[in-house]
């Protein structure tokens, strides 16, 4: 099989799972669609966030989570109506998410301006601390949520009551997911894109050649911040609540692990890792001697797929691929380093 | 200049400013930064109100010298807790280069033990767990002691078993140890519980100490945790200055590749470093389960903090570590105490201009250097 049949595979596969996404409503049960598939769509979107950031700057973010959730939880503040914690501000829901989108923004600049002269297990350090420090503002300062968190988020009347039709908040996330991967396809090929995949390979280089490496740092950060701020809105809409476990360390390395199993260096990877990431989550606790020690389950998977194949299951499938085609340094070339590659040395 | 060599980009570039310009700039940053870390110590010191809006519990240091001093104490005291669990991590990421994620496990884990095997050797306890005058001193060392070793060797099995062969892939040496800290924090729930409890003093440490200073009496336990805090940093600073173990750990820091070339084994040195490491997470762990309390969660508070400390510290230096304990212990305790009393819960906030200010300063922190 040729380099070209491989790409040919790839692409039947890929409009193969857009067709079973898009018909799913079809066949499978109501359940499967507003529990499962929602939620894999816009744990996909933050992680595709991740991912962009991991595969194309060289910076592994921790941070994503807390940006997800300072858009969830600003979105409730100004769109509940009393009856809960927070600001109650009840605002239209579609200016809510516009202020909730500019808010997460502007933090991920912020965030982004503060780590962008870091790269690797640096910049993860970094982020990790941001998303506690989130979390911890959120659980402490009441005015905008407490520990209890902010329950009654509604979604715009377009959606309407999510429990009832769960289909159109569904079809809405599809698309919004489409368009994120389609944008970010895009995004990587212009100039823009391929400076920061430079800066990526070698920081040093670009920035003897003029371009400034930190710049392009930053805006990549509050770019990714916006990707996973629309996921954020995604969630309190499809939750109708969000409270600080919702952003908690727990939540941080879920949607790591999410990235890490589906493959940190290919944006497809997100949303197949988010998708293993729910069914595990929802029916790992059938299983008697699993029962609730789900974590148990996901960090030994999560350790199994860190050892064997750092490139995650999108790794996994390509070394299928390029066993067949007889190709042999496939996906590890793509690999970052220090994931799978070691790191030159002088 | 031929326009096919001419970069994209090139013409639309910012005029760069002239050395003056830059100079200027520079000064006003600083100035700036200065006053922004004078006026919290003026508030403090002479400002802060006990009536009105923005009433604080104290006042200013000025009207109540005594719970001023009793806050430096607090502060000073929970920042050698902080310095003790945040050497261990600083001590293993300086010479290997790895980020232990699962330090606050690690941490959770060693007060874990030793609270099973106190109450084991108390007997019963009770719902309320046990009281200080049940416990006398063997009560508490033989379980700090063996919550320390036994961490010391599960950070030993990780490191022989999971890092030793990924040595120079820093990020997936730092995703295993996430993969070992959830699974550990799993573990400790289903085993331990999800209420919070605690490690007994003993009843000799219990008690209150006078100071003489502005009529404090302080409790003796803080006291205590500075005084091992002290120690430990001794400990360490002579281990790595005049040992020969601590001689090959410095240049192994400095020139991992030059030290095995010499003829050095450098994986025994990494083990000695791990187990030290992981031994000072445990001993955190005893010391913050006796002094604050156990529970799901605190593992990764614990991770917070150290993962601040090294951070505004300078990461491997362990003078960055102390200065680094320091700051975040003085900014946490001041800014709950000194905070206006409808506002306290915004002293979190403090923790991240900490990291902030530091980071737009010294983004290699304090005492950082380049690798």
């Amino acid at each position: 099989m040729s380099w070209r049949n491989i790409v040919t595979v790839d692409r039947i596969v890929a409009f193969v799972a857009l067709a079973l996404a898009v018909t799913a409503p079809l066949y499978v049960s109501t359940y499967w669609v507003g529990q499962l598939l929602t939620q894999m769509l816009f744990l996909g979107i933050a992680a595709a966030s991740l991912i962009f950031l991991s595969a194309y700057g060289g910076m592994v973010s921790l941070a994503q989570i807390s940006i997800y959730g300072i858009a969830g939880f600003v979105v409730g503040n100004a769109t509940t109506n009393g009856n809960t914690k927070g600001l109650n501000l009840g605002w239209n829901p579609w200016w809510g998410v516009l202020l909730g989108i500019a808010i997460a923004v502007g933090s991920a600049l912020v965030f982004g301006a503060l780590a962008n002269r870091s790269v690797g297990i640096y910049f993860l350090m970094i982020t990790l601390t941001y998303s506690v420090i989130a979390n911890l503002c959120f659980g402490q300062i009441t005015d905008v949520s407490g520990f209890g968190g902010i329950s009654g988020i509604p979604a715009p009347r377009a959606i309407g009551n999510v429990d009832a039709q769960p289909n159109r908040l569904y079809y809405i996330s599809l698309a919004i997911a489409l368009l994120i991967y389609a944008l970010l396809r895009y995004l990587v090929r212009t100039p823009f894109g391929l400076t920061l995949q430079g800066v990526r390979d070698d920081p040093v280089r670009m920035a003897s050649l003029g371009y400034n490496v930190p710049l392009h740092r930053t805006i990549a950060f509050a770019f990714a911040g916006f990707i996973a701020a629309i996921g954020g809105v995604l969630f309190v809409w499809w939750n109708g609540h969000i409270d600080p476990a919702s952003i908690d360390l727990g939540a941080t390395i879920d949607l790591l692990v999410i990235a890490v199993v589906g493959g940190l260096y290919r944006l497809e990877g997100a949303w197949v890792g988010a998708l293993f990431f729910v069914i595990i989550n929802n029916y790992s606790q059938r299983i008697s001697f699993i029962g609730p020690r789900f974590h148990t389950l996901i960090g030994a998977i999560f350790l199994v797929i860190v050892l064997v194949s750092p490139g995650g299951l999108m790794g996994l499938w390509e070394r299928v691929l390029s066993i067949f085609s007889g190709r042999r340094r496939g996906p590890l070339d793509r690999t970052p380093v220090g994931l799978g590659q070691v790191e030159p040395t002088v | 200049m031929d326009a096919a060599l001419r970069r994209p980009g090139t013409r639309r570039r910012r005029r760069s400013l002239t050395a003056a310009q830059r100079h200027t700039l520079r000064i006003t940053a600083w100035v700036m930064l200065a006053v922004l870390a004078v006026l919290p110590v003026l508030w403090v010191l002479f400002f802060a109100p006990t009536t009105g809006r923005f009433a604080t519990s104290f006042g200013s240091a000025v009207h109540d010298p005594k719970d001023f001093v009793i806050t430096v104490l607090n502060g000073v005291t929970a920042a050698g807790l902080y310095f003790v669990v945040a050497s261990g991590f600083t001590l293993i990421f300086g010479l290997m280069r790895v980020v232990n994620m699962a330090h606050g496990a690690f941490f959770l884990l060693g007060g874990y033990i030793a609270l099973k095997l106190q109450r084991g050797m108390v007997g019963g306890g009770g719902s309320f767990g046990l009281t200080s005058d049940q416990v006398n001193l063997t009560h508490w060392i033989v379980p700090a002691l063996a919550g320390t070793a036994l961490v010391a060797a599960a950070g030993l099995v990780m490191q022989q078993l999971l890092l030793r062969w990924t040595q120079g892939q820093d990020l997936r040496q730092a995703l295993i140890t996430i993969a070992i800290s959830i699974i550990l924090a799993d573990q400790m729930l289903a085993h331990f519980g999800g209420i919070a409890e605690d490690v007994s003093w003993p009843r000799n440490f219990d008690t209150f100490t006078n100071t003489h200073v502005a009529g404090v009496v302080y409790t003796t336990t803080r006291l205590i945790i500075l005084g091992i805090a002290v120690g430990i940093g001794l400990f360490l600073w002579l281990w790595l200055k005049r040992t020969r173990t601590g001689m090959v750990i410095r240049a192994g820091v400095d020139d991992r590749a030059m030290v095995s070339a010499l003829g050095i084994n450098i994986q025994l040195t990494f083990a000695i470093a791990f187990v030290a490491g992981s031994a000072l997470a445990g001993l955190g762990g005893v010391i913050g389960g006796s002094f604050a309390s156990l529970a799901p969660g605190v593992d990764a508070n614990w991770l917070l903090y150290s993962l601040v400390v090294v951070i505004i510290g300078g990461m491997g230096s362990l003078g960055g570590a102390a200065i680094g304990a320091l700051l975040l212990g003085l900014t946490t305790n001041f800014s709950a105490a000194y905070l206006p009393e409808n506002y306290t819960y915004y002293s979190i906030i403090f923790t991240f201009v900490l990291v902030a200010v530091v980071l737009a300063v010294r983004p290699l922190g304090i005492f950082g250097r380049p690798a």
